[in-house]
């Protein structure tokens, strides 16, 4: 059993097989989380390099602590005080690297398409910690590993991804594999930042928190970034905190408890209230220790696949 | 060609003896856990404590170990083994953990084992069981408890059938033709 | 120069000429046209039969780049794939450095054509409506239209300010040019970078609307209507919206015409999901229905002109992340061929009707003079082959840049050569 590809690009396309593969493998990696040491072999000898353009330190965190567990000698490149700040190109960078013989690439770029393109480039695996707003496809599978392991399946869960949809790789992804699994799934948002045709992704639309929360099992709550105010989507934080921010009074008029889910990080009291992300539904620490472990997983299938 | 190497009587009784022979070796069961390497020594590490449960009146620990991440033939193999779960819920250090399995062949997966082991803890010893020696070792391991010593060559497997997941207990001697790499 | 073109067919629009005959051409000048001619040793014989001999073509939106950008083109290897794609005339943009806003710049693109191609390919200047094309103030558009310029155009960018578009319309109908306006409504297409739709959504790619196409053709309209002496052109048209206002206009017979693109006509948004940076231009590749209302608006002649918008740029500009990459793909040489492949092959256009969009139409719409076909007259001709079928190699095109998405397309339809101003080019 092995992935069809040897990237990890995107959810978009992605099989259930694939899919399935990765979060039972992630399952048995958990495992190895759990134990003293933390560390196993399978990587030995590999070079990985976390190509980050856009700031990020929870995931390159995440992703450098899977890649060591692994066993694989790690090297960080950030965009800032590097070469690319004195106009080098993403090409040229990749190709560099790659002449110094490394073995996989992890790339997050502000750019939809960057990890393609690099694909075209390098020879080595690329692993796509996220473009642009287009995808983030470890993202969504440690969300779908959270998700199967609270209720012991994905298939007939109901799903709501709430905040700003316009612009968030993690909604995409994760529409494109819950879709995949059989969830059904909605997105909840300003009517300015929810993309057009988003329906046609398969996805039901809803402008208010108060119409879909008794429709799902949980809630995807997206991060909302403040440049995005400036930008005319939307008025002031204080009116997206009261009608699209997600609030204990809210979620308890459900019938039955809502799981929260949260990205990270977390502006608490703005799009998720302070309590509920630390409430006993929410599982946004189980969903860093997963994706540690997704993680791993995604990195142990295409680092020991050719 | 297939020759009927230990019927389901014979192995009923091997592992009657293996069980005798390792609370004899170790003077009773004290802080002896039986630890099995999926897949079919876990189900034979189950019967060996339910065995030694009913010799000693005490129950031994068991856990699973999955050695696929360290094995040393994880790339340049075509096909992806399989990652299976390890589950280990007690604590192994200072321990005898006697590893399980049911054929020793070259002796590799027992090595993949012996450093999964000592990623997980510190055992006080490790003791080796084995339902069958097929003989072939590439490294230098040997077994403490050994079921049947079945001298093979390279064009032959030794293929182990517990009904836990088989149709049969019985183990038997097949000829290949194709040198059968058994992990 | 003596040549003697055999058996060709002779399509002729402005006459209504349909017919294969021979022409005898010597020095430039059509001596003589007529059946089974007959031509003595000195002349050199071409055979032509099921070829096809055109008025010669124009591309009235090409970027030559020359001056300021040499290194993505120049005006000789402009000039050369326009000849190798079958034009004998081309219209530069004034997007250069320093921009065609001036006498000088505009007589120097005339005469460096002259120069490179010996008169082989005209180059006809358009020249800024707005000083440095910067949208603020007018440029000198008399001077302009005396050292040549055939239109104005702030092509790159819109003519945004209403206020100044009015100005323009005004200024520029006292010489008779045609005002060629990109149309994009910029508020709405900041750090857009593909058609706004379903693809875009997938792809988390922001968009560009249709409608700020739309929004400022519909406002350019209603000051056409006020202005209604000026003649106005609506450059590389690409949506569905567009085509009706246009129609819509032509019927209350305002002074309006408009140019497609090839790549328009042919290719759509979904192909950008390969993230390949030649698919990256502005106006974007749209969807299917807005492929489809440009092919009917080509047949019943709501757009007016097939021109290229040929612009080259260098693999170090285009090999980069798609966000980063510059708009544009040169156009020159595969014009004819996705013409004949996408139009005339699938029966919206018949030859006659597509040498109009080539031809006939941009030439009177620049106030160029007719190319007659005539005995006496200077021979401006294009000679191609509708039946020709080839696959497309960036490597032999004559441009210097190579930056097409059409690159191992199978194509049907080929220039075989030029006549123009006593030169002649033919194709290997």
């Amino acid at each position: 059993m092995k992935l069809q590809s040897r990237h990890l690009l995107g959810l978009d396309g992605m099989s259930k097989e694939d899919i399935t593969l990765i979060l039972d493998t992630a399952i048995s990696f958990k495992e190895v989380l759990g134990r003293p040491l933390k560390k196993v072999p399978p990587l030995q000898g590999k070079t990985i390099v976390n190509l980050f353009f856009e700031s990020s330190t929870r995931t390159r965190i995440s992703f450098e602590l899977a890649e060591r567990r692994l066993s694989a000698d790690v090297v960080n490149f950030t965009a800032l005080g590097s070469s690319v700040s004195k106009g080098e190109t993403l090409k040229d960078t990749a190709r560099n690297i790659e002449a110094m013989k490394i073995d996989m690439v992890v790339i997050r770029h502000a750019s939809s398409g960057a990890p393609h393109f690099l694909t075209r480039v390098v020879e080595a695996n690329v692993i796509n910690a996220g473009d642009g707003a287009h995808e983030h496809p470890t993202q969504a599978l440690l969300d779908m590993m959270t998700l199967r392991e609270k209720y012991g399946k994905l298939e007939g869960l109901r799903v709501c991804i709430v905040g700003d949809i316009l612009h968030s790789r993690v909604a995409r992804s994760n529409i494109y594999g819950l879709k995949t699994m059989g969830v059904e799934v909605s997105v909840c948002g300003p009517a300015t930042m929810i993309p057009r045709n988003i329906e046609a992704l398969g996805v039901r639309v809803y402008h208010r928190l108060e119409d879909v929360i008794p429709q799902v099992d949980a809630l995807n709550v997206l991060r909302i970034q403040l440049e995005r105010q400036k930008s005319g989507l939307f008025p002031s934080l204080r009116e997206y905190h009261r009608f699209f921010g997600v609030t204990k009074e809210k979620v308890d008029r459900a019938p039955k408890p809502i799981t929260i889910m949260h990205p990270g990080p977390i502006n608490r009291d703005v799009e998720l209230s302070a309590d509920l992300a630390d409430g006993p539904h929410s599982v946004i620490l189980e969903q860093v220790t997963n994706g540690e472990a997704v993680r791993m997983a995604v990195l142990y299938l295409l680092g020991t696949s050719n | 060609m297939k020759t009927n190497v230990l019927d389901a009587e014979g192995l009923r009784r091997t592992i009657n003896r293996l069980s005798h022979e390792i609370v004899e070796k170790n003077k009773g069961v004290q802080d002896v856990v039986l630890v099995g390497i999926t897949t079919r020594g876990e189900y034979l590490a189950h019967r060996i404590a339910k065995k030694i449960a009913e010799i000693e009146n005490k129950n031994v620990p068991v856990g699973v170990l999955d050695i696929t991440l360290y094995r040393d033939d994880l790339r340049g193999r075509l096909d992806q083994p399989i990652l299976k779960s390890t589950k280990i819920l007690f604590d192994i250090r200072g321990k005898i953990v006697v590893l399980i399995d049911d054929v020793l062949f070259t002796g590799r997966t027992i090595r993949s084992a012996l450093n999964a082991l000592m990623d997980i803890g510190r055992p006080a010893m490790i003791q080796l069981l084995v339902l069958i020696d097929r003989g072939h070792r590439e490294l230098p391991i040997k077994a403490d408890f050994v079921g049947k010593n079945v001298p093979t060559s390279h064009g032959e497997e030794v293929k182990v059938s517990m009904s836990e997941t088989d149709d049969e207990d019985a183990i038997y001697l097949i000829e290949n033709g194709r040198k059968e790499k058994k992990q | 120069m003596k040549l003697h073109l055999k058996s060709g067919r002779l399509i002729d629009p402005a006459k209504g000429k349909d017919v294969v005959t021979d022409m005898l051409i010597v020095d430039g000048r059509i001596e003589r046209i007529g059946q089974s001619l007959s031509a003595d040793r000195s002349f050199e014989t071409i055979d032509l039969k099921n070829k096809v001999i055109a008025p010669g073509f124009i591309d009235m939106h090409v970027h030559l780049r020359e001056p300021g950008y040499e290194h993505k083109e120049t005006i000789e290897t402009g000039c050369a794939s326009a000849a190798e794609g079958g034009f004998t005339a081309v219209c530069c943009m004034p997007n250069t450095n320093p921009t065609i806003d001036e006498e000088s710049v505009a007589r120097y693109v005339q005469e460096e054509g002259r120069r490179v191609t010996g008169g082989l390919v005209d180059v006809y200047p358009i020249a800024a409506a707005t000083k440095g094309r910067k949208g603020e103030e007018l440029a000198p558009m008399a001077e302009l239209s005396k050292a040549g310029a055939v239109g104005f155009s702030d092509d790159g960018s819109p003519i945004a300010s209403a206020e100044l578009m009015r100005r323009v319309f005004e200024y520029s109908s006292m010489y008779g040019l045609p005002v060629i306006q990109h149309a994009e409504e910029q508020t709405m297409t900041k750090n857009g970078l593909m058609n706004e739709g379903l693809v875009a959504t997938r792809l988390g790619m922001p968009g560009i609307p249709p409608i700020a196409e739309e929004l400022m053709i519909e406002r350019d309209i209603i000051l056409l209507r006020y202005v209604p002496h000026s003649k106005y052109h609506v450059a590389h048209i690409s949506t569905a919206g567009s085509i009706e206002c246009v129609r819509r206009a032509k019927v209350e017979k305002l002074n309006i015409t408009c140019e497609v693109t090839p790549h328009h006509f042919t290719l759509m948004d979904e192909a950008v999901e390969s993230f390949d940076t030649n698919l990256k231009m502005n106006p974007p590749l749209r969807t299917k229905d807005d492929i489809q209302a440009l092919k009917e608006a080509l047949r019943d002649g709501t757009i007016d002109v097939i021109a290229t918008d040929h612009a080259p740029h260098t693999i170090d500009e285009k090999e980069v992340e798609y966000a980063q990459a510059p708009f544009g793909i040169v156009g020159l040489e595969t014009a004819l061929g996705l013409s004949v492949t996408e139009l005339v092959n699938q029966k919206y256009l018949t030859l006659n009707q597509l040498i109009e969009k080539l031809s006939v139409n941009p030439r009177r719409i620049l106030s160029l003079s007719v190319i007659n076909i005539r005995e006496g007259e200077a021979a401006n001709l294009t000679i191609f082959d509708p039946e020709k079928e080839w696959i497309v190699d960036i490597q032999a095109f004559k441009s210097k840049s190579k930056n097409s998405p059409f690159h191992g397309r199978r194509l049907k339809g080929k220039a075989i050569g030029i006549l123009n101003n006593g030169k002649m080019y033919l194709a290997k």
